[in-house]
């Protein structure tokens, strides 16, 4: 099969779409390897979703060259649906089913499914495995979307916004849940406008902004490439605060010296986080 | 080799079969069926909408009609079993699928194997089942209260299965193509009753076919209400009553050409429409 000697699970190349006279996806490449979790990290708007939608098979492309476990989406059959799942940004499970008659009958769409019992202990849904999906809360809802994603046993499994309106403590048990697929073996491309959640999961991320990759890389890199230098901060005399982002902070400390004559009121040098380097990047980090 | 994860990486082949369009269509309507019993509230008007419908005018309106040895009852038995199976049909399937759309349960089905014709079966699995039961309600209410028989020949029976089949499914095709017009769910249920309501005017439901304006009748021609209605006229009602229809006969043979032809042309019409996403969702 030609799907296995492939190396990259998703790999596009020049993809564009555009929505009336609003540019959405603006020439994105993205190479995704089999077995790692990838993260796709950009602020709203920025077509996150627009991408994954066009990896789903969801959406059509104005132009590139796509392909998602050596198939083109937009030739999308029921047999390379089988081998991947989908996580939605917005719930829509029928609400009157319990979640094991759910999971269940989701199972008979595969050829190969996974053992539904134990994707629901997967999830950690084992104690409401017979209640009402109307009577679950959100995360266990966002927990059931999960189970339905991943119960035909996919290679890729494609994630929108998974976590978005999830309280902390939920946020952490949906990454455990994410890193035990992972281990597994599930490729995995996930989207999200958290910088955390990306730097928590994904083996390689990609920052788009505007429709671009504006990089792309280990989280590590990333900050070592996008954060050099550092910023200083001072107090003028009219109390107003200045920053300064250079690439020789040492220097611009000396020029202060000499400018204040010996202290420098309100004095502060910091080194980027990636988070100064996510919002330089995609253009949110104006102020900083 | 030295790897950053040591997990094994997930492939497989695609030799395995896939389920048959057939079994999941099979599963599915289950799954329907169970569905649209948990909801009570719409059993209930769902179920008894048309038999509050038959209780009212069936009351009101009793008199005989001249020359034809029937009452007005009589003939609201059959009429509003026709709109009892465009109702458990067409507004049904029009307004629910309507609301699955809009509450994204289709994209999710579309982001599985599932093949559609299995989503279609089961609507249909569903319909049958809900068809059937409103059917005998009114048959049953028509029968104890309204002075209506059951077919008393074999042949009549078989005249109400197909008239059944055929127009139940027609009306079921319609009302999966009608779903695609609303652009969300709230507007679903107007876009939907009102082309119901008319032709349930123009189709000699409410209003006996004599009283209608021919023009009117004429555009109810097209539609396959009245065919229904005319069909179940001619399996319930005694042949004394032909002399109140436009023809002046029971006219079985265009019945089933006009349902059958209604069925193809729905079929089509699915096909050709359906939408798996809302309008707005692109």
């Amino acid at each position: 099969m030609t799907a296995h000697a492939n190396e990259f699970a998703v790999d596009v190349r020049g993809l564009r779409k555009r929505y009336g006279d609003v540019t959405a996806v603006d020439g994105i490449d993205l190479g995704i390897r089999r077995g790692e979790v990838f993260g796709l990290l950009g602020p709203n708007g920025a077509g996150k979703s627009t991408t994954v939608e066009i990896l789903q098979g969801n959406r059509n492309r104005d132009a590139g060259e796509v392909s998602v476990l050596g198939t083109d989406p937009a030739k999308a059959t029921r047999a390379w649906r089988s081998r991947v799942g989908i996580v939605w940004q917005d719930e829509s499970a029928p609400a009157e089913l319990t979640v094991r008659e759910t999971v269940r009958h989701f199972a008979h769409y595969y050829p190969k499914p996974r053992d539904p019992e134990q994707v629901i202990g997967l999830v950690g849904l084992e104690a409401k495995a017979g209640s009402r999906i109307k009577a679950l809360s959100g995360g266990q809802r966002r927990r059931l979307d999960v189970a339905l994603g991943v119960i035909g046993d996919p290679e890729l499994l494609l994630l929108d916004e998974p976590t978005t309106g999830f309280d902390p403590a939920a946020r952490h048990q949906f990454w455990d849940l994410i890193r035990l697929l992972a281990d597994e073996g599930t490729t995995i491309l996930l989207t999200t406008h958290y910088l955390e959640e990306a730097e928590a999961l994904a083996n390689r991320l990609a920052i788009i902004a505007r429709g671009r990759v504006v990089a792309e890389g280990e989280p590590q890199t990333l900050r070592d490439r996008f954060g050099t230098g550092a910023t200083v901060e001072w107090t003028e005399p009219d109390g107003t605060t200045r920053a300064e982002h250079t690439e020789t902070p040492t220097k611009a400390v000396a020029d202060l010296m000499r400018r204040f004559d010996g202290e420098i009121p309100g004095l502060r040098v910091s080194r980027p986080t990636l988070e100064d380097v996510y919002l330089r990047l995609t253009g949110q980090g104006a102020a900083r | 080799m030295t790897t950053t994860t040591a997990a094994p990486v997930r492939t497989r082949g695609g030799a395995e079969r896939l389920p048959s369009a057939w079994t999941i269509g099979l599963r599915r309507g289950a799954l329907e069926i169970r569905q649209f019993f948990r909801q009570r509230e719409q059993v209930v008007f769902t179920f008894s909408f048309p038999v509050v419908f038959l209780f009212l005018f069936a009351s009101i309106f009793h008199d005989d009609v001249k020359g034809s040895g029937v009452t007005a009852s009589q003939l609201y038995v059959p009429a509003m079993m026709a709109s009892g199976i465009m109702s458990t049909s067409f507004q049904s399937l029009g307004i629910s699928i309507a609301i699955e759309r809009d509450e994204k349960v289709l994209r999710r089905l579309r982001g599985t194997p599932m093949p559609p014709a299995a989503y279609f079966l089961g609507k249909i699995w569903l319909v049958l089942c809900t068809g059937i039961l409103e059917t005998a309600i009114l048959l049953a209410v028509g029968t104890t209260f309204y002075d209506v028989s059951l077919p008393s020949s074999a042949t009549r029976w078989l005249d109400f299965a197909w008239i059944f089949v055929l127009g139940l499914t027609a009306c079921a095709l319609l009302g999966i193509a009608i779903s695609s017009v609303p652009k969300s769910a709230k507007s679903a249920s107007s876009v939907v009753v009102l082309p119901f309501l008319v032709l349930q005017f123009i189709s000699g439901v409410y209003i006996s076919i004599g009283t209608i304006p021919g023009w009117m009748l004429d555009i109810g021609a097209l539609f396959p209400l009245k065919w229904l209605c005319q069909g179940l006229r001619g399996v319930f009602l005694p042949d004394s009553a032909k002399v109140l229809e436009q023809a002046g006969a029971w006219e079985f043979g265009r019945i089933a050409l006009v349902l059958a032809a209604w069925c193809v042309g729905g079929l089509v019409l699915c096909l050709l429409t359906f939408r798996w996403k809302n309008r707005r969702d692109g």
